[in-house]
């Protein structure tokens, strides 16, 4: 169905249009007296007030690394999100776990894994392909750093960021 | 040579020399920066944002103190900040640019603007100096003059850049202020018609014996004659402020730098201290149009009652307090009259969206300048019959 | 006007003169000749005629270079081929201008009055506009229709000629 959108017939003060910028910047002078006044409100002040609180657990800032209540780290240095990782932002070095370990039968671990935090776009694609639900993306938000190597997570500072994560899987625990 | 000798040459070039730099570095200057921080600001209240509030100056570096000053709105450092920001960026040219004329640009977009202000009076009198860099007797054309040469600055950066946006941006900056120079021109006419003179100190003594050209009650009294000439000034004004608009490239008008579609237009190549100069060289040149403004229609320096600095005029017992600190006064009123003409213009940027380029060229060519020139007419037709 | 400014901008006009020519850059060319008017009104200035002076700077410099500039960039004109000198057409110009100069020199000499130094106006501030005015619509008032007419002549058939359509 057709739908002919009226022209509207304009009156001859729009037509002369100087009325219509008054109207404007009476509208205009509106909001920057509210605003003066106090009365508009602004949302946040950042550095001072912060979101932190209310923010909620599905919040996706930095990507960082888990452990379990075992104290052992999650990743088995599948490299899965490495190649998923769209900027290539995640480097790993995976290694053998030696036999003596309690955990011997999960047979690989990270030795080396650094992202870099200035490639990495908050995807979100390592948390959704980790098969050990190792990565997870936390709260933090503000990464900044003054070098380009102070901007390269490595493995201690993903875990630091990451902390504990428990009852997720459970393969790995021994037999009881 | 002996025109070196003599101390009137010597008075005249200390004292020119006293008031280009007094007009150029405390005035122009500060002025500009803080137009810019208040753009910024202003824009942000009336978006209902808060704008930039925080950089203040950095006292923190002197020992002795523990905080940084940041005067009551905050954020007073910023315009020092932005400076030197500007001067501590990559001066980055591309390769593809026209060189010379790449450096001449900017330049000549800036110097224009700077000279535009030697004409106009920004005071009265001050220790029996005249508040006036050139005070010439054609200072109006003057002013239209020197103001048609800036864009050749903005021209040459369109060409000279090699690419297209800055191109399309110079080339409609030209036909834009050719246009509406003309328009300027005509609307300024009304006013010379009903002062006598094209020297911008004459016209502004006619406001302080007459009352001022938008406000003729404040020499006192309403004659049949200035009620009747009130219309066509009005027209005059509100053409002529609009045309001011055009020949500024303020925001309804900001077709050669639009933003939205050009990128930023003829500076788009630009960075640094070069895009600074084109910054300034827009601001000053709202100033000076402001300034321009001020002296035709508002009565320059002039305040009601207020005595002039070589103690004429004014309130008899206001003449017991020394003369040049009523030339102050008047230096005062001048630029605070500027600074709320140079909020209007940020207020109107911040209400308008930008004109249509065929609506800009209609506008111009079709309505002002018709009323501008009609106008004429009409003021000359009331000067011969209320004689 | 000191003989020193004198001479600078007579020199900046003839130089900048001689680059309009000189160039093979059309763009250059014409912002040389914008150089070259400005150093003609600071001439002007020289004489306290600053009522040509402003004209001459609003006028040329300002709308008339401004539209050749717009139009040399709008249709991209390219910096002009360097040609072989042609040895007959240059001796010939130079006779041409050799020719005229003595010309003007001839007649100089004989013009009694321009050896004559006038004494400087009295008046310090003359009011040139209002001259000009007073110049223009009494003494040569017939002249300045007659042009007026002329220029509307031309303005009407610039319009004839743009609306008027290509077969
Ligand atoms: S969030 Fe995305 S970009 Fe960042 S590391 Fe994970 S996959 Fe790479
Ligand atoms: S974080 Fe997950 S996906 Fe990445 S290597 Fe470790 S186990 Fe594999």
């Amino acid at each position: 169905m057709a739908y002919v959108v009226p022209r509207p017939n304009l009156t001859w003060k729009e037509k002369i249009y100087l009325p219509s910028i008054v109207a404007g910047m009476a509208i205009t002078f509106k909001h920057l007296k509210r605003m003066i006044k106090g009365e508009t409100h602004v949302v946040m002040q950042y550095p001072e007030e912060k979101w932190d609180k209310s923010m909620p657990d599905h919040y996706r800032g930095a990507p960082t690394l888990v452990t379990d209540e075992h104290g052992r780290e999650r990743c088995v240095a599948c490299q899965l999100c490495e190649f998923i990782c769209p900027p290539r932002a995640i480097t790993i070095k995976p290694e053998e776990i030696p036999a003596d370990n309690k955990f011997a039968k999960v047979e690989k671990r990270p030795k080396e894994f650094e992202i870099d935090m200035i490639r990495c776009i908050y995807c979100g694609l390592c948390e959704e392909v980790c098969p050990e639900q190792a990565i997870f993306l936390r709260k933090d938000y503000a990464i900044t750093g003054i070098t380009r190597a102070e901007m390269v997570h490595d493995k201690a500072k993903l875990y630091e960021l990451g902390g504990v994560f428990t009852g997720l899987v459970n393969k790995w625990n021994p037999k009881k | 040579m002996d025109f070196l000798t003599s101390s009137d040459f010597w008075f005249l070039s200390l004292t020119s020399l006293a008031k280009t730099i007094f007009l150029i570095f405390l005035v122009v200057l500060p002025m500009v920066s803080y137009t810019v921080y208040a753009e910024r600001r202003v824009s942000a209240l009336i978006q209902d944002r808060v704008g930039p509030n925080r950089t203040g100056f950095p006292t923190s570096l002197i020992p002795g103190f523990t905080k940084d000053f940041s005067p009551f709105l905050g954020g007073l450092g910023q315009p020092v900040a932005d400076a030197v920001k500007f001067l501590l960026k990559e001066d980055f040219v591309p390769g593809h640019v026209n060189k010379l004329y790449f450096w001449l640009a900017p330049c000549l977009a800036m110097m224009p603007a700077i000279v535009t202000l030697a004409a106009i009076p920004f005071g009265s009198e001050f220790l029996g100096v005249k508040m006036v860099v050139a005070d010439i007797n054609v200072g109006l054309l003057f002013m239209f003059a020197i103001s048609s040469v800036s864009v050749y600055g903005i021209v040459l950066a369109g060409w000279s850049s090699n690419s297209k946006y800055p191109f399309l941006g110079g080339i409609r900056s030209t036909s834009q202020m050719i246009s509406y120079e003309l328009c300027m021109g005509l609307s300024a006419v009304p006013v010379l018609l009903v002062c006598g003179s094209t020297g911008l100190s004459s016209i502004v003594n006619y406001q302080v014996r007459e009352g001022w050209l938008l406000a003729p009650f404040t020499n006192g009294g309403l004659s049949f004659r200035e009620i009747a000439l009130w219309v066509p000034i009005i027209i005059a004004f509100i053409t002529f402020t609009i045309s001011m608009f055009a020949e500024t490239n303020r925001l309804p008008f900001d077709l050669p730098e639009s933003e939205t579609e050009l990128v930023a237009g003829y500076h788009t190549e630009y960075s640094s201290m070069k895009f600074a100069l084109f910054f300034l060289g827009e601001y000053t040149a709202m100033i000076a149009g402001s300034a321009l403004i001020v002296v035709l229609f508002l009565g320059g320096w002039h305040l009601p009652f207020i005595p002039d600095g070589a103690g004429q005029g004014g309130l008899n017992f206001l003449h017991a307090i020394p003369s040049w600190i009523w030339g102050l006064v008047n230096i005062t009123a001048f630029f605070a009259k500027v600074a709320v003409l140079l909020l209007v213009f940020i207020w109107i940027r911040w209400t308008l969206p930008r004109f249509r380029y065929d609506q800009l060229m209609k506008l111009g060519w079709l309505y002002l300048f018709e009323i501008a020139l009609v106008n004429i007419f009409l003021t000359a037709g009331i000067l011969a019959f209320t004689k | 006007m000191s003989p020193i400014l004198f001479y600078l901008f007579a020199a900046m006009t003839l130089v900048f003169a001689v680059a309009v020519v000189a160039n093979r850059n059309p763009v250059a060319s014409a912002l040389s000749l914008v150089v070259s008017f400005l150093g003609l009104a600071a001439l002007f200035v020289g004489l306290d005629a600053y009522f040509i002076a402003v004209i001459q700077v609003l006028v040329y410099a300002g709308a008339v270079m401004v539209l050749f500039l717009f139009i040399i960039m709008l249709l991209n004109i390219q910096a002009e081929e360097r040609r072989k000198i042609n040895v007959p057409a240059y001796a010939a110009g130079g006779l041409v201008t050799v020719a005229f100069i003595a010309q003007l020199w001839f007649v100089l000499q004989k013009f009694e009055l321009g050896k004559t130094a006038f004494a400087p106006l009295a008046e310090k501030h003359v009011d040139d506009v209002r001259n000009v005015g007073n110049t223009l619509f009494s003494t040569h008032n017939l002249p300045f229709q007659v042009i007026g007419v002329l220029i509307l002549v031309a303005t009407i058939g610039v319009v004839v000629l743009s609306k008027r359509e290509l077969k």
